[in-house]
């Protein structure tokens, strides 16, 4: 008999990951817009996302919204729980979607918008890593509510988890330019991406450093055999992935840099997912506490399965329209 | 105890203010990428630039509105569980799938071609280009499918059973589910509600351009379709409307009460109060001005029926009745002025002086925001009355809200409340600034040169770009064209 609820488990760690890798890219623009110079350098970079960022942000819907399908429980234990970084992320997300229509609208008040771009990028970034950090870090729980308070989430370990996703975004974003662009906006792309880069991997293996030491049972999924020999290739395939990434954000001139960020991400998660499985809201609620029943998880996944190859076909083809280097006038 | 019923409340306030403005997009861009399918398919039958250029004019404003209906339904999705965790929590089973096969089918459609349909004309040629804004126009129907069915599954709740663990779990055919009782009424009025509020958008624009210029082709053409919409559907609107209301008696017998401010039963006849102001503390209507019986007549066809009144409502289960009974008549005045304006538009059109008649254009001026005011109105009555329910008869609002302090709570609404009025002002002044710019031939999109840097860095990207081909190919579209 095939668990359903482990399915689920796996859709929604796969709409987060999308959402994570595809509007990461887009957010990590946002955060690095102020050191693009005024004029074409932003233009460019902003149209390099301007077709796409909607569908990226449509996973988010999805992660939100299936977690409230598949697993309503922890969708109404999470987000109590996280209140003010939630909000924080919807208030940052309204700047930074309505800048790109509004800075062509109103060229005289383009840098406000540049700003709100900016600043919403950022706090919506932080904002989700934080939230990450929050459930990592466990969550009261009495009954089938949240019994916390609202600022329990604000934590120096969640400042940690959110400065590693604010480089991490970075990091997609700068890759995506590279990939995106040419000449000397990619030479500065390429150097904004050895910094980021750089905090990210530093980051990251300080939050998995952290985790380990958060409590024993984390640690247990790492450090006890028979599970070491399954879980150690992760932290080694990371480091190789890493050094290849830096490697080749020095040399490469295209998507390369790109795809082994978004490796580097999956790895990442994936190291996430064993930490804290199988709860999801630690330490209490495992996957099977918080599952909708049978009847709603058959119905959706009929969906799902009709719906996500044609998705899936459908966006990659409007990519692949706006594929190529961005264009820009007197250039080409 | 006085701390968490203010946390109620204020929750409360928070999303009845952010759904209110949420809800003023869609009910704009659901009409609006409709109305565009409509012209690019126009422009691609007959091959007259007329239509281009009004699609083009319009697309710049949907991209804006569009932007912002994105922005604040993604507040929407996360808000069930932020505010009402205890909802959230119980009705999942139901109501999460409906909603994740509203963001599987919808969301996606829109998003995905939304690129293509503002940025794509050039790269992708007229046909796919119109397959791309059909499939966006889809996308918006099939949104509002899902999410009323949402909404009408808690304003009428069937299919489901009670678990243990106190969740709403479904019970054997999702069709029971999906097509609840005041469903298919729901949909068909609020997406015919979005079709006459863009109508009536549209028609002010015509209008207000006429009165400059009464010879300009864009604005007669446009001011021409809105009428027709005008007076064909307003009187569909209102049939459905009066439909809806009858279901809503056999269901929410308690909401009609309020709506009708029947505080006593009528056992042989009750009266149509037409204005009045409801006194719940007196359980009367001050200064009623009423026609004998003819609620019976609307409500039971019958003038002698015999009609309950909210005295045969606990008091504890009844909505509160100044609101709805307001609200209600605001919506059904605008129903009956837009009804007005389809006339006049008729009897002009038979005249022919449909583009010649300043006054016809002047209140088609002033109705231009109606629509919006309609909707709004109509929300607040259902919404409001079906109070205290938040799933009628099975889970009441005060039950359903989050464990949350009320200092949070009242954080969270005043950066809504300042963001939202900052954001959404500039966009509709955005949008005011467009709709006030006549529309011509050629319009901006087409043409490059007509103020400022024009395909400023191109967002017709890649192998195909074409910077030429700007001068003469159509919809680089808006972000791609900054107009000053
Ligand atoms: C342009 C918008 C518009 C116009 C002109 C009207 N309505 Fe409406 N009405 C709506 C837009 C709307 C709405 C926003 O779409 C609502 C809110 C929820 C719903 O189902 O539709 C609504 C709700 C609503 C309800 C509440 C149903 C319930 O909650 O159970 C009733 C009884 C009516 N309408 C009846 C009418 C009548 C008799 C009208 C005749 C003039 C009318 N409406 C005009
Ligand atoms: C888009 C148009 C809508 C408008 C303008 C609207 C408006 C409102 C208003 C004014 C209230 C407050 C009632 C009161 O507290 O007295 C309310 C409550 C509520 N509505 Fe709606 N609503 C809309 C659509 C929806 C939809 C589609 C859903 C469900 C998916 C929904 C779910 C709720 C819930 C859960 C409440 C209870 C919370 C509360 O009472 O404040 N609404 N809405
Ligand atoms: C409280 C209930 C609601 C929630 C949770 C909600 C959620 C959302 C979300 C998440 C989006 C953004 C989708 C994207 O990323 O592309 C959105 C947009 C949209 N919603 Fe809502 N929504 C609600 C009420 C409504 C209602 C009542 C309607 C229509 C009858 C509606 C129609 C639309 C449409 C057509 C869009 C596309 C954007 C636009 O047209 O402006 N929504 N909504």
């Amino acid at each position: 008999m095939i668990d359903l609820t482990i399915i689920w488990a796996f859709i929604i760690a796969f709409a987060i990951f999308a959402y994570v890798v595809m509007d990461g890219f887009d957010l990590g623009i946002g955060i690095l817009f102020p050191t693009f110079a005024v004029g074409r350098e932003r233009d460019r970079a902003m149209n390099s996302i301007a077709p796409v960022w909607d569908g990226n942000e449509t996973w988010l819907v999805l992660g939100g919204g299936g977690l409230f399908a598949a697993f309503p429980l922890a969708y109404a234990v999470i987000l109590p729980a996280t209140y003010p970084l939630i909000i924080a992320m919807l208030l940052g997300l309204v700047f930074r979607g309505v800048a790109f229509e509004y800075r062509w609208r109103d060229p005289a008040h383009r840098k406000l918008w540049d700003m709100a771009f900016t600043g919403g990028s950022f706090v919506a970034a932080l904002a989700q890593g934080m939230t990450l950090g929050a459930l990592l870090q466990g969550i009261e729980v009495d009954g089938r509510a949240y019994a916390g308070s609202w600022f329990d989430c604000l934590t120096p370990y969640t400042l940690l988890t959110g400065l590693g996703t604010v480089a991490g975004y970075a990091l997609l974003g700068s890759t995506w330019l590279i990939w995106k662009l040419d000449g000397a906006e990619q030479d500065h792309a390429r150097r904004l991406a050895i910094w980021a880069g750089g905090a990210t991997i530093v980051l990251m293996g300080a939050v998995s450093l952290y985790n380990i030491a958060l409590n024993d049972e984390y640690a247990a999924h790492w450090l006890t055999a028979p599970q070491i020999y399954w879980v150690a290739p992760v932290p080694i395939v990371t480091a190789i992935v890493s050094l290849s990434l830096l490697h080749g954000i020095l040399n490469a001139r295209n998507s390369k840099p790109f795809w082994l960020s978004i490796a580097l991400f999956f790895l990442g998660m994936s190291g996430l997912g064993i930490t804290i499985w199988p709860y999801v809201v630690p330490p209490g609620i495992t996957i099977w506490d918080a599952a909708a029943p049978e009847r709603s998880q058959i119905f959706m996944l009929v969906g799902v399965a009709i719906t996500m190859p044609l998705i899936i076909g459908y966006t990659a083809w409007a990519y692949w329209v706006f594929r190529g280097k961005v264009a820009d006038e007197g250039y080409h | 105890m006085f701390d968490s019923l203010d946390a109620l409340l204020l929750a409360r306030i928070q999303f009845a203010f952010t759904v209110s403005f949420h809800f003023f997009f869609p009910a704009f861009s659901i009409g609006l990428a409709s109305y565009l399918a409509v012209l690019e398919g126009l422009w691609l039958k007959t091959g007259k630039p007329v239509y281009l250029d009004l699609f083009k004019y319009w697309l710049k404003i949907f991209a804006i509105a569009f932007a912002m209906g994105v922005v604040s339904g993604i507040v929407m999705s996360y808000q069930f569980g932020t505010n009402w965790s205890v909802f959230s929590d119980v009705s999942g089973p139901i109501l999460g799938p409906l909603m994740a096969y509203e963001v599987l089918t919808a969301f996606f459609l829109e998003a995905g071609f939304l690129g293509v349909m503002l940025f794509g004309m050039n790269k992708v040629g007229k046909k796919l280009h119109f397959a791309a804004t059909l499939m966006v126009a889809l996308g918006t129907f099939v949104s509002a499918f899902w999410i009323l069915s949402v909404n009408s599954w808690m304003q009428t709740p069937t299919g489901y059973f009670i678990a243990d663990n106190g969740q709403y779990m479904p019970g054997d055919s999702w069709w029971d589910i999906v097509f609840n009782p005041s469903f298919p009424y729901r949909l068909v009025h609020t997406v015919m509600a979005a079709y006459l509020t863009t109508a009536f958008v549209v028609g002010a624009v015509g209008a207000w351009h006429l009165l400059k210029d009464r010879a300009n082709l864009h604005a007669r053409t446009m001011f021409s379709m809105a009428m027709w919409m005008a007076a064909i559907v307003t009187p569909l609107q209102i049939f459905a409307g009066d439909m809806h209301g009858l279901n809503t008696l056999e269901h929410q017998p308690a909401k009609v009460m309020a709506m009708e401010g029947h505080y006593q039963s009528h056992p042989e006849g009750a009266p149509l109060i037409l204005f009045g102001i409801p006194d719940s503390d007196a359980k009367t209507v001050r200064y009623a001005i009423q026609i004998p019986k003819a609620s019976s007549l609307i409500l039971k066809h019958d003038l002698n029926a015999p009609l309950d009144g909210l005295d045969t409502i606990p008091e504890d289960e009844q909505p509160p009745v100044g609101i709805v009974f307001w609200s209600f008549r605001i919506m059904v005045g605008i129903g009956f002025a837009m009804l007005g304006i389809g006339l006049m538009s008729l009897y002009a059109r038979a005249r022919g002086t449909l583009y010649d008649w300043p006054l016809l254009h002047r209140l088609a001026v002033v109705m231009g925001p109606s629509g919006f005011a309609a909707v709004l109105a109509g929300w607040i009555t259902t919404e409001v009355g079906r109070q205290p329910y938040v799933i009628y008869g099975l889970l009441r609002t005060a039950d359903a809200a989050s464990p949350l302090a009320a200092p949070a709570v009242a954080a969270s609404l005043l950066a809504f409340i300042i963001v939202y009025f900052a954001v959404f002002g500039v966009g509709v002044w955005y949008i005011l600034k467009l709709m006030g710019k006549p529309p011509k031939p050629g319009e901006p999109g087409a043409k490059r040169g007509d103020k400022g840097p024009i395909r400023s860095a191109g967002i017709t990207p890649g192998p195909t770009q074409n910077p030429g081909g700007a001068d003469t190919l159509p919809g680089s579209g808006p972000s791609a064209v900054p107009a000053e």
